[in-house]
């Protein structure tokens, strides 16, 4: 199947080519059939692609080493879970998986507006096949994930251990979803130039991907940082890596631009703001891709040094130098249509909220390119870390936090006293009674920055309840229902609204958990061996017992902890480290086994107040010696064995024998009491930023879904009206 | 059977891209751009809807007094008004002005944000 693999990627190739003529062919010269013509390629690349894609899924779940992908990624004895997700672990399966996204989400883009936007999608569609045809190229010529290999292993290589972690099963796809979603508005974007249309229309059009794009970033930046919490192994969730920064860029352009487009979409103003915004984002979004894919910059994320970086840095130079040439050759056109009415309404919180959002963007990119800039100019590659961006980043944080408290109180056009009486007295009284109670609270107050910040997400969440049960007692008023079914009612038919103040709670949570969880976190690394205990934050931490396992797949060896305070248990700890065998004929039969890649299961009793986190760190050095005594020993015997002929019986008998002395050496780690390394952690309110993660995403959807067309037709129709009989009165 | 395969997806996809390229061909619309313009007009009446009825939410939640609710639903429904002009010079460009009921009232009482 791999040369259907190989020709499916061709004909994508073409098709994509063919799309991106066609469609450009049509928009300027040949008429609506060549962009119909075009609109369908871009349906038949998914199609093309999702059979591409199924075939090199086939091969994986099948372990089909034929497939050079496959024996490099993937093994027999990898769990099917994880043989699925291993596609994505490679450089060439990503790609694959990237293309294959930007098919589907630009399919779904361009059947949504097929009746609308006609000046506009043909070009837009042209872009998007330049994309396609761009990663389709990188797959056919740099990176296939259909080359074979002469002579197929029996085993693979099996799919690195860090990646065994169900968030890498959905990490990489929503990241990829969410580059590949802000392609969308960037190519419409483009089209409006373009063409000149650069009105609301395009923007109504592309918005709700721009919100999934959005969404979809967003997620798979938790997921990462999820794993990176219960898989590395260092405890943390965020370590201003150099990919995981790579991400955040274009959310963080993405976010001014969800916002600053309701100002167009009303006022008519900021078009050249937005536009350079959406462009940006979108070519953030391939620096992204490319930051992973070209080895550039160091990363545990990255698929190390390739030579994708050229080809990449010819599309994100054409992309930033037409970006720029494009909006200023349409300066023009780009003129507001209104001017802001005062500089206290909800335009000027956005305007300012937009102003902190890309400057927090900037400081990413200036942190995380650092190196770079720093080997151009002085030849000497400087990095900064996490305390460059903390100082930084904190102090825009606060605000942006307290502008999502203070956007939703915030009328559009213009503000008054009496609405500032009306919205602010409780969310601020929220805040200040938050200070207070914290002076109540012995040590809160002994780092400033997480009490202060604690009152602002105070006085966010109080403006975010303010405003539901405000709503929700208007509904009450006019529809005469239940609290519940009112407050349903009135989030139902305004979900951009209130999907947007959920938004605001939720990240207000999360950044809360950052705060407090980073800067009252007690780590303590210690060695321990059974019986011993150590004290962290006031729990005894006791190590019980030793653990360990043998099977086909790996190694674990860990301990059984128990977590006390004042003699009253606790938590139960559990925490491993994984072996896996390594394919290094020279580490020795048995030792082989215990020399390969290794991963950490990390202990964690997780609690609304605090986790307990605890990874152990196995000390293989008293087993040496009788790994070396097995690699001896069973030498000798694989010698005996060639040396009388090599019979399949005598060596299935020498690997059972094998496999029982590996169980048996791991077994000592269990029998012997020799200290392990560990590495202990209690982090107050660190569940909440999975929490705030999760209503913020809710949220998103919130926002994201759409109304019933009846409704909208509806409302838009009543107030149609209202306006259709003002006007009869004024030309009467 | 690999070449098959292979054979039978490149006729699906040069039938299925080709199909609009066999029918009656059609040019370019002469009127475009003038189409064009009515649905950034269309979407620019639509922004202005959901604009009076976040005013009237903003209003019902407190956010508006009823004096500012009022100038401001004035100043909305003004510019509202002189979208659907634009829009129905643009429909007549397009020698379709009574073609379009959308606009016509269907409801007597508008249907409220909250309600």
């Amino acid at each position: 199947m791999a040369t259907v693999g190989r020709a499916l990627l061709i004909i994508a190739f073409a098709v994509a080519l063919y799309g991106l003529g066609a469609s450009l062919y049509g928009a300027f010269a040949g008429g609506r059939a060549w962009v119909d013509s075009g609109r369908r390629a871009v349906y038949a690349l998914a199609g093309v692609l999702t059979l591409a894609f199924a075939v090199m899924e086939a091969a994986f779940l099948r372990s089909d080493f034929s497939f050079s992908v496959v024996a490099s990624h993937s093994s027999t004895t990898t769990p099917t879970f994880y043989k699925a997700t291993a596609a994505w672990s490679s450089q060439e399966g990503s790609l694959l998986l990237w293309v294959w996204l930007l098919s589907i989400w630009s399919s779904l883009a361009l059947a949504l507006t097929r009746r609308r936007v006609r000046e506009v999608a043909p070009v837009a569609t042209a872009v998007l096949m330049t994309f396609g045809a761009f990663f389709l190229m990188l797959t056919v010529f740099w990176a296939n994930p259909f080359q074979t290999l002469a002579q197929p292993p029996s085993e693979g290589t099996g799919l690195n251990p860090l990646l065994r972690h169900p968030a890498m099963m959905f990490h990489p796809p929503m990241l990829y979803s969410g580059y590949t979603l802000f392609s969308i508005p960037f190519a419409f974007a483009i089209g409006a130039l373009v063409t000149r249309r650069l009105n609301a229309e395009w923007i109504v059009s592309t918005r709700r991907f721009a919100l999934a794009a959005w969404l979809c970033l967003g997620i798979g930046i938790v997921l990462g940082a999820r794993w990176s919490y219960t898989e590395l192994g260092w405890g943390g969730y965020w370590a201003w890596d150099p990919v995981e920064n790579a991400s955040l860029l274009p959310w963080l352009t993405g976010t001014a631009f969800i916002h600053s487009i309701m100002i167009q979409e009303r006022r008519g103003m900021l078009k050249v703001w937005n536009a350079s915004l959406v462009l940006a984002t979108g070519t953030l979004a391939i620096l992204g891709t490319f930051l992973v894919r070209s080895g550039i910059l160091d990363s545990i994320h990255a698929f190390g040094a390739s030579t994708l970086g050229v080809p990449f840095l010819i599309l994100i130079g054409a992309m930033v130098l037409g970006s720029v040439a494009l909006v200023v050759w349409r300066r023009a056109d780009l003129r507001s249509e209104h001017q802001l009415d005062s500089l206290l309404s909800r335009e000027a919180v956005f305007l300012l909220q937009n102003v902190v959002l890309v400057a927090l963007a900037f400081i990413v990119w200036w942190g995380t390119f650092f190196p770079l800039i720093s080997e151009i100019f002085t030849g000497t590659k400087a990095s900064v870390g996490p305390p460059w961006f903390d100082k930084y980043i904190v102090p825009l944080a606060f605000v942006i936090v307290a502008l999502s408290g203070i956007g939703p109180l915030v009328p559009w056009r213009r503000l008054t006293l009496a609405s500032v009486r009306r919205g602010f007295v409780i969310p601020l009284a929220a805040a200040l009674v938050t200070w207070g109670a914290l002076l109540l609270v012995p040590g809160a107050w002994a780092q400033p920055k997480p009490a202060a910040f604690a009152g602002v997400v105070a006085f966010v969440l109080a403006s975010v309840v303010q405003e539901l049960w405000r709503g929700m007692r208007a509904r009450q008023a006019s529809a005469r229902e239940s609290a519940p079914v009112a407050l349903a009612g009135v989030m139902r038919r305004n979900r951009r609204r209130y999907g947007g103040y959920v938004i605001h709670a939720g990240f207000a949570v999360l950044l809360l958990g950052v705060a407090i969880s980073s800067s009252f976190q007690h780590a303590k690394d210690v060695s321990l061996t059974p019986g011993q205990s150590t004290r962290v934050d006031g729990f005894d931490i006791k190590y019980v017992r030793a653990t360990a396992s043998a099977t086909a797949e790996k190694i674990s060896l860990g301990a059984v902890l128990d977590v006390s305070k004042g003699g009253k248990q606790v938590a139960t700890l559990r925490t491993t480290r994984g072996f896996y065998p390594s394919q290094d004929v020279t580490q020795g039969i048995v030792g082989r086994f215990f020399g390969g890649e290794s991963e950490s299961q990390v202990g964690l009793r997780a609690g609304f107040g605090r986790d307990i986190w605890t990874v152990i760190n196995p000390n293989l050095t008293p087993l040496a010696g009788i790994i070396d005594q097995g690699n001896r020993t069973f030498a000798r015997a694989m010698t005996g064995i060639v040396r009388g002929g090599a019979s399949q019986q005598a060596l299935t008998e020498l690997y059972a024998l094998r496999d029982q002395a590996i169980a048996a050496v791991a077994h000592r780690f269990v029998s012997n009491p020799w200290p392990a390394d560990f590495r202990f952690i209690v982090s107050p309110l660190a569940t909440w930023i999975w929490i705030g993660a999760i209503i913020t995403f809710l949220g998103g959807l919130l926002a994201l879904w759409p109304a019933p067309a009846a409704a909208r037709r509806r409302v838009t129709a009543g107030y149609a009206a209202r306006v259709a009989r003002e006007l009869a009165r004024t030309t009467q | 059977m690999d070449l098959l395969i292979v054979f039978a997806v490149v006729l699906a996809v040069v039938a299925f891209v080709g199909a609009p390229l066999r029918g009656r061909a059609r040019g370019l619309d002469p009127d475009a751009a003038a189409r064009a313009e009515l649905a950034d007009l269309e979407a620019a009446k639509d922004a202005k809807y959901r604009e009076i009825r976040d005013a009237e939410l903003d209003q019902r939640t407190g956010k508006l007094s009823e004096e500012d609710h009022r100038a401001l639903d004035a100043e909305l429904r003004v510019e509202a008004i002189a979208l659907l002009k634009r829009i129905d010079v643009a429909r007549a460009r397009l020698g379709a002005a009574a073609a379009d009921a959308s606009d016509a009232p269907e409801a007597a009482t508008p249907p409220s944000s909250v309600g």
